[in-house]
Parts: structure tokens; C-alpha cells; sequence
């Protein structure tokens, strides 16, 4: 009799079920757990004061990126320099010291593989596709784009990881979102991902594993595909998914951790098998066209608030709810927005380049293909360019990227997560703007009062050259 | 963990939709090592105006936050939920909440109910001169004025919560499952097993 057809998240999920229980949820094995200094000092904390041990450090890589400046980390003799904030300097001591002392490997701050660790986890082969991910971080689901089944956990469950290399879950409902069709020049994958956001809202796939298919999506770069699935979390969906392919399977072979020998061969058989099979259902399907994506950008304070960069602002007696009129009112005023206003007309005082999102080396390429013989406009005051990882910033200096960038009037940083979140000496002011190449658009996100218009990298050098929100498509 | 079962008094009306969790506790707040005293930072931007829901004296000290759809949206950081839970907030109830705040919620005993949306502006209304009643036993949330609203909750996290159980400790017990599913994995699929332990 034949198999009743699957999906590839119902293959994943039924193949690390450790047991099944009566109330309807599941132990579910981890493969891979990614620990960063700001989730993990609790859990460690709480490990230590029940004398339990972390069951498979094996399985487990830790990284700061979270708080670590972006400045240079070692003088010219070669010796650390010291981290001016106080608690973030105790936060990454914690994680320097509690690593090693259960066993993980740990990437120090100035070690040549340090990045965010969603950049790290991918380029070092320790993410695998058809593998449960964790890590005490929301935008886990970028590994989604390996065909990894990858998602945020909060502290006390990177506690229960730790300790029992297992999770409860329940499983998640499965969507389908397929984008068909040809992209227009100019529009990249985060313009895909901010235009999907913006059609399922940012609760439209709470409950669900997103699945992204289609032609747009296979023809995606590995990079691109990190991308999407990164902001799978931001339309709700706790993971995206990205079926593995040869494109995958050709980006991790030799990578460090990647499995070597006969067990890569093994691994690219079951990989290979994970595909949802054809007449596999799922419990929603969403069809996008790709003609209808254009280079966006957010003007709320809500990912789901994407417009084309041709539109307007708009109104918030144009929504049909009446939270979400309230919610519209209250973001044109943190926003300093009127309805009405082009978008391009909006200047912008800050350019970021970098984050989980987009730092990766392909995206310094993007930006850099804008940027190249041009400078950053007299009103934009500050511009960085933070690469995802020490091996990106490699790569990027080899290819003479650096140079364009800092020959455009950017800042050339140290990898970290840096103005994504306002938590480390990267903010952006209050009132001013900016263009960021990140992925959430929340009040104070940036620091206090920052307002940010979430755009692809290419945008985002489109805005530095112009000082505006800019359409990229006038500028190559 | 304390059990949780009846919660009782009053209740912010918030009201407000998608509220992010930097909306919640901003990224600042993060920088610590403990679990404790992060209700300070609770809602910060929104405490910035002088006439705000939090600082209200009619709510000190309310066991109960009424929010709008999609609630704790954003980012994993449990610090949310130690935040709510540090400011006395023993349950929140919305028209739907992320994924991953209901289950940190849920990690530290506060109780996330989902009501339909009219049900919540109803709360709200009453929130803003009377108490709610939320009963776990029974799944059910009151008002003085005949209200009855019925919620779901998964049968597992009911349990946990009204017993005040230590999930961790719940699966080290199962250590015998897990070294079998181990095993399994290394004959089916060893390639996964290695982790950084793989051969250079």
C-alpha cells in the first residue's frame, strides 16, 4: 500500500518524535542548540542550582552577538579591549565562562568565526537541513532556509534543551505559502519576505509552520532563502521551511561541522527524501504572484504595515478593524507620518546594513552594486554596514567591498547584531529614521523614539545615496 | 512553581493590538543576569505619558492585563513574561497571543487566555471600573455583572498549572525514552549525531 503523502513538516516532525503522550503533545528531539549571552545566563543559573549537567554540549554552540560592540574588539598590540557597558560586559563574561565550563564549544567575541549566531549556524555547517533547531532567539526560523525545522525558544525551554536535549511541543498547524511568477528587477528576497508580511498580517501564521514554495522561492539563493524563513516569526509563523535541494546540499558540503565521508552521502539520501510529497495537504494554502512584489518598505510600527515604495502613507480610517485603525493612528504619530505622503518623499538620517536578516555576503554585494562611485547624501548622518560574521567580513574585504563602502561614507563594523535591537552601543536617536536592512519596525526598537523603515540592502543604499526612501530601480 | 487556579481583581484595559514584546520590555532591560525586578521596566515608552494605564493608582497592583489581538508578538525573550510577572500580572487575556509568549507565560504560571474579540472589548469595558474573575479549575472568566466567558487551554499546560509543575524535571524522568530515541538516531541517521564533535 502506498505511504499517505507528507509534508516536509510532517516528515521532520514524525522523525523526532521521542514519545508521544495521551494529552496530545510530544517530546521532540533537538539536533542543534545555538546559545547567545542573552538568553542563556537564567538557564545556566538554573542548571547549577539543581546540580544538573547539559545532556549534549555536543549539540550545542554558543556565540555572543547580541551585546558585543561593533568597534573594534582587539588594539593594535592584539589585546581585547574592554567593553564599556557594564552589564553587557557581565552578560558576555557569563557566557565565556559558562560554555566551557558545560562543555560547548564557544566562538569567543574575537575569534575569526564569531557573527550572529544565525549567520554562524548555516556557514559552519552546524545547521543541517531535516534537523530540529533551537536557540533562545525569535529569529531561529531563518535556518528554515536549509530545511531545517528551526525555531525561537524562551529561557526556561534553552534550560530544558540543556538539560534533556528535548522539547514539549504540539504540533503546528502547516501552511503553504507559494510565490509563482518572475520577479522585477530590483526586488530581492526581503522584499518577498516584507510582501508576504504584509499579505498574511503579522499574526496570519501563529499556529503554523510555513512551508515556502513556488518557482520564486526555488530559484532563491541559499542567502535569499535565510532571508525569507528568517521573518517567517514576524508574520507569526514560529518556523519557516524551505524544502533542502541541490543548491543546499552544495552551500554546506565542506563546511566545518557538515557531516563528511559516506554519513554526506547519507545525509543528502534522507535530505533528498524530506521533500513534501505530491498530494500531501496542507491545513492552509496562500498563493502569491510574484508580479505583485515590488521593492517595499514598512512605514509602522508593525512588520505587516509594507507598502510598495510608490505608495503612499496611508490612512487609518482605511483599515477595516477598529483596533487596527487605532494601532495605524498610533504608529503615523510615533512614525511622524501623514497620511497622504509619498513614501519616497521621507528622508532618512540613518542607514543600517546588517542583522540576522541581511548580512550575509551576498547582501554586501547587493548593497554594494548601488553604492559603488556614489556617496551617502550630507542629510544622512550616520551609515553602517555590519557584516553577518568574522567569515563574511573575510570574504567582503577580499572582494574589495569594504573600500565601497567606506568610500560611499559608511562605518565598515565588527559582526554582531548590532542596531537591529537597541541593546548594544548602536542606536539610532530618537526622532530620526532609518533605512534598515533589519527585520522589525516595533517602537524603540532601534533605541528610544528610533523610528525604522524596514527595506532590502538594496534599498537601503538606494536611501543612503539619495537621503530619502528611494526606489531602488531609479538607481541601477 | 506556585499552582495557579483562581485569579481574581482588577484588570488593565489594554486593549491595544499587536503589542511587540520590545513594546513589553525593551531590549535594555535585557542586559541582566536574573530573573527578578524587571516590572521597572515594564512598558516603558508607554509609561513615558504622565496619564498612562500602568502607573494608574486605579490598577496598582491589577492580577489581570486585557490586550488586543496578537499579543507578546516579536521577539523569544522571556524577560517579557518575568516583566509581567514581576509587576504582579498573574494573567493576561487577548484575542490571540504569539506562540512563543503564551508558552513563556505558561513557563512562569501566568495564565494566557484566549477569548473571541468581543469578548475582550467586553472585558475592557468592565475592566475599567470592576474586577474579573478567572477561574482555571472550571475554564471560565466572570464579571459582578452575569458575564461568563468559557476559554480552551491545552490539558497538559491546565495541569501544570494548577499543580505548579517543573517541566524539566517532568522530562528527566523520561531519560530512559530519550537514550533510546539516541540510539535509534545513531543507527538511522548518524550524520545528525555529531554536532560539533564531527570530524575535521
Amino acid at each position: 500500500m502506498a505511504k499517505t503523502p507528507r509534508t516536509l513538516y510532517q516528515k521532520i516532525w514524525n522523525s523526532h518524535v521521542v514519545e508521544d503522550r495521551d494529552d496530545g503533545t510530544s517530546l521532540i528531539y533537538i539536533d542543534r542548540h545555538l546559545v547567545h549571552e542573552v538568553t542563556s545566563p537564567q538557564a545556566f543559573e538554573s542548571l547549577r542550582a539543581a546540580g544538573r549537567k547539559v545532556r549534549r554540549p555536543d549539540l550545542t554552540l554558543a556565540v555572543p552577538d547580541h551585546n558585543l560592540p561593533t568597534t573594534a574588539r582587539l588594539d593594535a598590540a592584539g589585546n581585547r579591549l574592554p567593553i564599556a557597558d557594564p552589564e553587557s560586559a557581565q552578560q558576555l563574561a557569563m557566557l565565556e565562562k559558562n560554555a566551557p565550563a558545560f562543555g560547548m564549544r564557544y566562538i569567543g567575541a574575537t575569534d575569526r568565526e564569531q557573527g550572529i549566531v544565525h549567520v554562524v549556524g548555516p556557514e559552519q555547517g552546524f545547521s543541517l537541513p531535516g534537523a530540529t533547531i533551537v536557540c533562545g532567539d525569535s529569529h531561529t526560523a531563518c535556518h528554515g532556509g536549509l530545511g531545517a525545522l528551526a525555531f525561537g525558544i524562551g529561557t526556561s525551554e534553552v534550560e530544558h534543551v540543556l538539560a534533556t536535549q528535548t522539547l514539549l511541543l504540539k504540533r503546528s498547524k502547516a501552511m503553504e505559502v507559494r510565490v509563482e511568477g518572475q520577479l522585477a528587477p530590483g526586488v530581492s528576497a526581503k522584499d518577498v519576505v516584507l510582501h508576504i508580511t504584509g499579505v498574511l498580517g503579522a499574526s496570519g501564521g501563529t499556529g503554523y509552520v510555513i512551508e515556502y514554495t513556488g518557482n520564486v522561492i526555488r530559484d532563491l539563493s541559499i542567502e535569499g532563502r535565510l532571508t525569507v524563513s528568517n521573518m517567517a516569526i514576524e508574520h507569526g509563523a514560529r518556523a519557516g521551511l524551505i524544502a533542502p535541494d541541490q543548491k543546499t546540499f552544495d552551500y554546506l558540503k565542506g563546511r566545518p561541522y557538515a557531516p563528511k565521508g559516506a554519513e554526506w552521502d547519507a545525509a543528502v539520501a534522507w535530505w533528498t527524501s524530506l521533500a513534501t510529497d505530491p498530494g500531501a495537504t496542507y491545513d492552509k494554502v496562500v498563493t502569491i504572484d510574484a508580479a505583485d512584489i515590488a521593492p517595499s518598505v514598512t512605514w509602522g510600527t508593525s512588520p505587516e504595515d509594507v507598502l510598495p515604495i510608490t505608495g503612499v502613507v496611508p490612512a487609518p480610517e482605511s483599515f477595516a478593524d477598529a483596533s487596527k485603525q487605532d494601532a495605524a493612528r498610533k504608529s503615523l504619530d510615533y512614525m511622524g507620518l501623514v497620511p497622504g505622503q509619498r513614501l519616497q518623499d521621507v528622508e532618512v538620517q540613518n542607514i543600517f546594513i546588517g542583522s540576522c536578516t541581511n548580512s550575509r555576503i551576498e547582501d554586501l554585494r547587493a548593497a554594494a552594486a548601488v553604492l559603488k562611485g556614489r556617496r551617502k547624501a550630507d542629510n544622512v548622518r550616520w551609515a553602517i554596514v555590519v557584516p553577518g560574521s568574522g567569515l563574511v567580513k573575510e570574504q567582503a574585504e577580499a572582494e574589495g567591498l569594504d573600500r565601497v563602502f567606506t568610500e560611499a561614507g559608511f562605518e565598515w563594523r565588527e559582526p554582531g547584531c548590532s542596531a537591529c535591537l537597541g541593546m548594544n552601543p548602536d542606536k539610532v536617536p530618537a526622532g530620526e529614521r532609518c533605512a534598515s536592512t533589519s527585520n522589525r519596525n516595533f517602537v524603540g526598537r532601534q533605541g528610544p523614539g528610533a523610528r525604522t523603515h524596514l527595506v532590502s540592502p538594496a534599498m537601503a543604499a538606494a536611501a543612503a545615496v539619495t537621503g530619502r526612501l528611494t526606489d531602488v530601480r531609479e538607481l541601477v | 512553581m506556585e499552582p495557579v487556579n483562581q485569579i481574581e481583581g482588577r484588570a488593565y484595559p489594554f486593549g491595544l493590538k499587536n503589542v511587540d514584546t520590545d513594546v513589553i520590555i525593551p531590549a535594555r532591560w535585557l542586559k541582566t543576569i536574573s530573573r527578578e525586578g524587571l516590572g521597572k521596566g515594564a512598558f516603558e515608552a508607554i509609561r513615558q505619558d504622565p496619564d498612562n494605564l500602568f502607573d494608574s493608582p486605579e490598577y496598582a497592583g491589577s492580577p489581570i492585563l486585557v490586550a488586543g489581538d496578537n499579543f507578546g508578538c516579536g521577539s523569544s525573550r522571556e524577560h517579557a513574561a518575568w516583566a509581567l510577572g514581576d509587576m504582579g500580572i498573574k494573567a493576561v487575556i487577548a484575542p490571540s497571543f504569539s506562540d512563543i509568549f503564551s508558552g513563556n507565560a505558561f513557563k512562569n504560571g501566568i495564565l494566557t487566555v484566549v477569548l473571541p474579540q468581543e469578548a475582550v472589548d467586553r472585558l475592557v469595558e468592565v475592566a475599567k471600573t470592576d474586577t474579573i474573575h478567572i477561574d482555571l479549575e472550571n475554564q471560565t472568566v466572570t464579571t459582578p455583572f452575569q458575564d461568563r466567558f468559557t476559554f480552551e487551554i491545552d490539558p497538559f499546560r491546565k495541569h501544570c498549572l494548577l499543580n505548579g509543575l517543573d517541566e524539566v524535571g517532568l522530562t528527566l524522568a523520561r531519560d530512559a525514552a530519550i537514550s533510546s530515541y539516541e540510539a535509534k538516531l545513531a543507527g538511522e541517521r548518524g550524520f545528525l549525531t555529531h554536532g560539533t564533535a564531527v570530524a575535521a
